[in-house]
């Protein structure tokens, strides 16, 4: 068990993107190279002239985490064919959430549909934490953040969380996942599944802020728990193999009530006082429940 | 801190992150119940900042934290299901 993160970065404490970079590469290895978007990781990791990588790793710009992995595959191929060697390290782009689902989008997308041998890990805490907890299109319905805040004519955010995984699995690419940092087991199979692919891969981690979601630092990986119990969120993988069609890989035996998971966390705060916002619940439930059906999860 | 920018802020001793040492951020601290670890390794999993060096079931080693990087989250604790480990107020 090595540690390809050092410590001295300045990730809050319980921080979990700094858990799920740690869990993807030790199932990744030395033998890799790293890209990775600006945001929280970038920021908190490399605060020139410290790095905490102990793997090769660029900057990019906020949006090109994918194109530069892409650039990064296609000068091996090419230096491999002038000197006649066959180097394949695993190339990861790592993005958090803006820089996957809002401002990454794009080149990911042409990543995809390029086919470049790497893995794109998306570690998502739903907002733009680094500037101070801005909505993105990854945080959920009812959610405070400082531009989707409460009040007598707000509830949060008012539109659905947009479906990553999904997304990029129309782009019928080799592999897509989704993982959780606290299911270390099941994440660490799907990196080890994706960097198998001669092709490229998605892979959607969902990542409980202390900080931006307003919970005590120890809970971190509870959080995750609760989310993967709810049924908020659904860990599954798919292939090309069989396209657009989930295989759940961490299955409760029964969901515990999503009330349970948002009243853990101050960014839902406002919907329980100092009244209930039934209508937002309800919102709640029914998108939970149509994304439960989607999985397969739910009649 | 004057810094000598290099061509293209290439790092080339990494990890150079641990000049900064981050374990005086705490203001609780995880203490190790050397008995009740069972060696199972599942706080190291998830240390955010690499602060836990693993325990070695066959040398019979406990899991040892780096209190100089340690931020004092709590994450090992509430993970621990042997209860292992307490948080405890830090003194100075
Ligand atoms: S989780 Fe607990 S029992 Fe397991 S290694 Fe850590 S301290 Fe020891
Ligand atoms: S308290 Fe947090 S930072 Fe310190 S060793 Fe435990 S998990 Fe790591």
């Amino acid at each position: 068990m090595a540690d390809l993160l050092a410590p001295g970065h300045r990730g809050c404490a319980g921080c979990p993107a700094s858990i799920c970079v740690r869990q993807v590469l030790d199932a990744a290895g030395p033998n890799t190279i790293c890209t990775n978007a600006t945001g929280c990781l970038e920021v908190m990791t490399t605060p020139y002239p410290e790095t905490a990588w102990k793997v090769p790793w660029a900057h990019s710009a906020f949006e090109n985490s994918a194109a530069m992995a892409s650039g990064i595959e296609a000068a091996y191929k090419a230096l491999n064919r002038r000197n006649g060697t066959n180097k394949k390290p695993n190339i990861i782009a790592f993005a958090g959430d803006g820089g996957t689902f809002d401002i990454g989008l794009q080149a990911l997308s042409g990543a995809l549909e390029r086919g470049h041998r790497m893995l794109f890990v998306c570690y998502d805490n739903e907002a733009y934490m680094n500037t101070g907890i801005q909505r993105c299109s990854s945080s959920p319905i009812g959610a405070w953040t400082t531009t989707s805040p409460e009040g007598s004519c707000s509830s949060g955010k008012t539109q659905r969380k947009k479906p990553i995984a999904m997304i990029a699995a129309a782009h019928d690419i080799p592999y897509v996942a989704t993982a959780c940092i606290s299911y270390p087991q099941d994440l660490k199979a799907k990196v080890k599944k994706a960097l198998s692919f001669d092709g490229p891969s998605f892979l959607h981690v969902f990542a409980p802020c202390p900080t931006g979601w307003r919970f005590p630092s120890e809970k971190t990986i509870a959080m995750g728990k609760l989310a993967v119990e709810t049924g908020v969120f659904v860990l599954y993988e798919m292939t090309d193999a069989e396209p657009m069609k989930p295989i759940v890989t961490v299955k409760p035996k029964e969901f515990r009530p999503v009330e349970e998971y948002l009243q853990a966390q101050g960014r839902f705060a406002h919907l329980f006082k100092p009244k209930r916002d039934e209508v937002t619940l309800k919102r709640i439930q029914e998108d939970v429940d149509r994304k439960l059906k989607w999985v397969g999860l739910k009649p | 801190m004057v810094t000598k920018i290099t061509k293209g802020c290439v790092i080339y001793n990494s990890p150079t992150s641990l000049g900064n040492k981050t374990g005086g951020w705490r203001t609780m601290k995880p203490v190790v119940d050397e008995e009740k670890c069972k060696k199972c390794n599942i706080c190291w999993q998830f240390c955010p900042d690499s602060s836990i060096e693993p325990a070695d079931r066959k040398a019979n080693k406990a899991i040892k934290i780096n209190y100089d990087y340690c931020k004092g989250c709590g994450i090992c604790a509430a993970e621990c299901p042997f209860k292992a480990i307490t948080m405890v107020m830090e003194e100075k």
